[in-house]
């Protein structure tokens, strides 16, 4: 489903990803690791567009297509979605009519019918149930004034309206007490499908003990220095990010 | 002799014709005001960019004109079908209609009314008056403040009036229409009265538009007084032709436990100045000023305004916003003015703007001036682009990047839109937005 080959990237002429290969199969759940500055993030918006970025080299296959040649809106409604680490706050945009503008473009993109106000109140009254979220939150404006907890919920409410086929989450569990995150983890799990892949993209071990991988990366200074099950992530909350460095620089 | 006086002694000549023509009505009391002013107009200096008050607004392409005024009876007179399209959709209202200044009783209809409300022309009313009327002119006005405001008063013939008694309510809204016909270098001088008694209440819609577009210059002036615990909503709506001029005063007084809102909203003229003065003259009085200006191209949109503490316990709020593009300015000037005396006043200014081009400018300036110690007044100026975060997250969720600029356009003016109370004229408004954002995509 997802190709990434030797994959470079900067931001403000600095470069964070230096060759990043990985390859994401449908069904899969990939966890990626690292500590700050290590290039998770970059990595999650560079997949999602964020123009800030620049690729300066590498490519990345999506679905048999080049990911990085289409514009931002285009990878969201061809299926690929990015859950914020800091969802941004969107005053005086209504949650609700922000999602069905979103779902429709996917639908259009598609040629496939708009979902009328009815329909889709009705099957956001369902997706809620997902993320436990009091539907008072649906008519306010998107984000504005959410806790933090609330904005993650928010994200993964967008992902379940949305039904991407790859969805990235990007440090979702950041910031969140133990009951916010079994809700998120939760919700998550019960999207993840035989027909989609979810790249996890934390700092902590916490979060794959409720959203369990099949793969782990870790990834050290842009590059991936080591793979392995999920058994790598247990190792790595024993042993550290200096163990995976080590290792890196050993195997040179 | 220079262009400005130049220009001064046309308007002089045009006062002779106009007094002319006015037979009997100068026998009036109201003629001595216009004599007063045209003497005052006489002795004032065009604004200029040394006047502090006048110095990001160069008003001196409307001095290059000669406007004169439209012949009353015109075979081109628009019908009912030409000024449909100014007409807020299903809105029941009593509505008002002048063309190029002059009241027009075929497109005007007003609902019925209680005997003792008035509801029309000021021209038609005054022929009547025998000072009941014309005491209420110029009553709040400096006629100092500038030429253009003396001008007005000196020609002070036509507009709306509007006369609310004690404990009257109006139920409908009053749709007060200028419509200019967009020809050629002529001038409307809209001089507007709205006077409420005791607990009364009334609801309108100032509105100026044109027919085609062309070179004309509205001058404007509307003076409100505000009665005890009486509520006056105004909404203005300046959609004037992109070449034309229109400046104007809108003076208020409130009453103690009065509320006056006023709600502005712009799009038109090449250059536009509103000067927006409010008095809170009893306790408990309280204002709320709100405004949307939208520009392009070589656009000039300035709004000057004044709340006036002049007595405790009032409360005032300001908020206006701006969208610029183009190579077009504005300027926002808000001055709140606490007397010695007016205690317990709570006060707020904002005024927020957002750029979307690299050549349009804005000056925005708060000014406070506080004469008593008992006070909370804040106020706030923002001068920004579209944030290129917001952007990316509405582009992640595949809402593409046009869609998603005008998402967030509607969204920073929605919060001054939504406190217009007629929904007609709120959607109207919105579809003007969405069509002005949505060309060129």
């Amino acid at each position: 489903m997802l190709e990434i080959r030797n994959l470079h990237a900067s931001i403000e002429a600095k470069e964070i990803l230096r060759g990043i290969d990985l390859k994401v199969n449908v069904g899969e759940v990939h966890a990626i690791m690292g500590p700050n500055g290590s290039g998770k993030s970059t990595l999650a918006n560079v997949l999602a567009g964020r123009p800030e970025y620049q690729v300066t080299a590498g490519e990345v296959i999506y679905e048999g297509k080049d990911l990085l040649a289409m514009a931002p809106e285009i990878r969201a409604r061809e299926g690929v979605f990015l859950a914020f680490q800091y969802p941004v706050e969107l005053p005086g945009v209504n949650n609700t009519t922000f999602l069905r503008a979103a779902l429709n473009e996917a639908h259009k993109h598609r040629n496939q019918p708009e979902v009328s106000a009815g329909a889709f109140l009705a099957m956001l009254k369902k997706k809620i149930q997902l993320v436990e979220m009091p539907d008072t939150l649906l008519n306010r404006a998107v984000n504005e004034g959410f806790s933090g907890g609330e904005k993650k919920r928010n994200e993964i409410l967008q992902m379940a309206v949305l039904e991407p086929r790859l969805a990235i989450l990007d440090e979702t569990d950041s910031g969140l007490d133990i009951d916010a995150l079994r809700i998120v983890a939760g919700g998550v799990n019960k999207l993840r499908s035989k027909d989609n892949a979810i790249i996890v993209v934390t700092h902590y071990q916490r979060l794959l003990n409720y959203i369990v991988p099949d793969f782990v990366h870790v990834l050290y200074n842009g590059k991936i220095v080591k793979s392995g099950d999920k058994e790598l992530a247990l190792e790595l909350e024993e042993r550290g990010y200096d163990w995976a460095k080590d290792e890196e620089v050993a195997a040179r | 002799m220079s262009e400005t006086s130049k220009i001064r002694e046309w308007y002089l000549s045009l006062f002779k014709d106009f007094e002319n023509r006015l037979n009997g009505e100068r026998s009036k009391p109201l003629h001595k005001i216009r004599r007063s002013a045209i003497d005052r107009f006489a002795e004032l200096d065009f604004p200029n960019l040394h006047q502090e008050e006048w110095r990001f607004t160069d008003i001196s392409p409307i001095l290059e004109h000669s406007f004169s005024y439209a012949a009353r009876r015109d075979d081109k007179a628009p019908s009912a079908k030409d000024v449909s399209r100014f007409m807020f959709g299903g809105m029941r209202s009593h509505t008002i209609v002048f063309v190029n200044g002059f009241y027009s009783a075929a497109l005007s209809k007003c609902l019925q009314l209680p005997g003792n409300l008035a509801i029309g022309s000021l021209a038609e009313a005054m022929k009547t008056d025998d000072g009941q009327i014309s005491g209420h002119i110029s009553k709040q006005l400096d006629l100092g403040t500038d030429a253009f405001t003396a001008l007005n008063t000196a020609f002070t013939l036509d507009g709306a009036y509007i006369n609310v008694p004690d404990g009257a309510v109006v139920e409908d809204p009053v749709h007060i229409l200028f419509i200019s016909t967009g020809d050629e270098k002529l001038i409307s001088q809209p001089r507007n009265l709205v006077i409420t008694g005791d607990n009364s209440q009334v609801r309108f819609i100032e509105h100026y538009a044109s027919l085609r577009t062309g070179v004309y210059f509205t001058n404007s002036v509307t003076e409100i007084e505000v009665g005890r615990n009486s509520m006056v909503d105004a909404v203005k709506v300046q959609s004037e032709s992109a070449e034309a001029y229109h400046v104007a005063s809108t003076v208020s007084s409130i009453g103690a436990d009065g509320n006056y809102e006023s709600h502005a909203v712009s799009n038109g003229a090449r250059i536009y100045r509103h000067n927006i003065d409010v008095r809170l003259n009893g306790e408990g009085g309280n204002t709320t000023l709100e405004g949307l200006y939208l520009t392009l191209g070589e656009q000039l949109s300035d709004t000057h305004s004044l709340i006036d503490h002049a007595a405790p316990h009032c409360t005032s709020g300001e908020h206006y916003k701006g969208i610029l593009d183009g190579k077009s300015r504005a300027v926002f000037n808000g001055k709140i003015m606490v007397r010695k005396g007016a205690q317990k006043t709570n006060s707020y200014q904002e005024n927020r703007n957002i750029i979307l081009s690299s050549e349009a400018k804005v000056d925005t300036k708060p000014q406070l001036e506080i004469f008593a110690d008992d006070v909370k007044c804040s106020h706030g100026a923002t001068v920004g682009q579209l944030s290129g975060e917001s952007m990316f997250y509405l582009r992640s969720r595949g809402i593409g990047e046009e869609q998603a600029k005008l998402i967030l356009i509607y969204a920073f003016a929605s919060d001054v839109l939504k406190n217009i109370r007629e929904d007609a004229v709120r959607s109207e408004l919105e579809y003007v937005l969405s069509t002005r954002f949505l060309k060129g995509m």
